[in-house]
C-alpha cells in the first residue's frame, strides 16, 4: 500500500524532506508499523523517530496514536508537539 | 462561527463588533489576543515565523470550537490565527466567544486557547541573536489542556 507522508517544522528540517510517498507491504496497517519502516532507514530517521522522542502523528488530518489504522492512500503527517497560540 | 488562518493582521475590535452584530441574545463576549513577545527563554526575539499544516489546521480548529460548543452555551465564536513572519508586538491569535452569560464565555475562551495550543498544528520558529530556534512545547501547556478533561 502507498501512503503520502508529510513532515513539519523541526522534523521537516532534521529529516530534510517535507513530503514523500512511502510504500508499505500489504497488511502493515498501523501507525507504529510505518514508524518502524522509517526508523529502519537508520541515521537521522532512527534518531529523530526513536520511541522515546517527542513527536505527534496525524492520519488524514486527525491526531492519531501508535495503534491507529492506516490504509492505502492515507495522508500521514509526523511533526513535533505544536506551539501555536 | 468564523475560523480564519491568514498571514494578514486582524482588527480585534472590528471582529468583536461583527461577532455580536444583530444578535440580541448575546449578553457577554470574552476575548483573548496573543502577541509576539520580544523575549523568550532568556533570549531576545527579533522575529518569529509561524508554520502550519494547511489541510489539518482548519479542521483542528473547527473540532476545538465544536467541542467548546458541546460544553458551554455559546452563541458564536471567532478564531483567527496568523501564520508567516511576525515581529514583537504583532498579534498572533484572536479567540472571541459570545454567549448569554459571562461564565460560559470566559470558560469557553480559555478552553479554546488551551486546546489550540496543544491540538492545532502550528509551530513557531524564533530568530534570536544566537540564531534560529524552534519553540518547544511547554509542559504547562499540556497541563493547562489536561485540566479540562472530562
Amino acid at each position: 500500500m502507498k501512503l503520502k507522508v508529510l513532515y513539519f517544522a523541526r522534523l521537516r528540517e532534521r529529516l530534510g524532506v517535507a513530503e514523500e510517498a512511502v510504500e508499505l507491504p500489504d497488511g502493515m496497517g498501523m501507525v507504529a508499523m510505518l514508524l518502524d519502516v522509517l526508523r529502519a532507514r537508520g541515521g537521522v530517521w532512527a534518531e529523530q523517530l526513536a520511541a522515546g522522542k517527542n513527536f505527534r502523528v496525524a492520519v488524514n488530518q486527525d491526531m492519531a496514536g501508535m495503534e491507529a489504522p492506516i490504509e492505502d492512500g492515507d495522508e500521514v503527517a509526523i511533526f513535533p508537539p505544536v506551539t501555536g497560540g | 462561527m468564523k475560523i480564519l488562518v491568514d498571514e494578514k493582521d486582524f482588527d480585534a475590535g472590528a471582529e468583536i463588533a461583527a461577532l455580536r452584530a444583530g444578535n440580541p441574545h448575546i449578553g457577554a463576549v470574552a476575548s483573548f489576543v496573543g502577541l509576539v513577545r520580544d523575549t523568550n527563554a532568556g533570549s531576545t526575539v527579533a522575529s518569529m515565523t509561524l508554520e502550519h499544516y494547511p489541510a489539518m489546521t482548519r479542521r483542528a480548529l473547527e473540532a476545538i470550537v465544536a467541542e467548546a460548543g458541546r460544553r458551554w452555551a455559546l452563541l458564536d465564536v471567532t478564531v483567527i490565527h496568523r501564520v508567516g513572519e511576525l515581529r514583537p508586538s504583532d498579534q498572533i491569535v484572536l479567540v472571541a466567544v459570545a454567549s448569554g452569560h459571562r461564565a460560559d464565555a470566559f470558560a469557553a475562551c480559555e478552553f479554546i486557547m488551551d486546546y489550540l495550543k496543544t491540538q492545532a498544528p502550528f509551530w513557531k520558529k524564533e530568530q534570536t541573536p544566537a540564531g534560529a530556534r524552534w519553540v518547544e512545547q511547554r509542559a504547562t501547556d499540556e497541563q493547562a489542556a489536561a485540566r479540562w478533561a472530562e
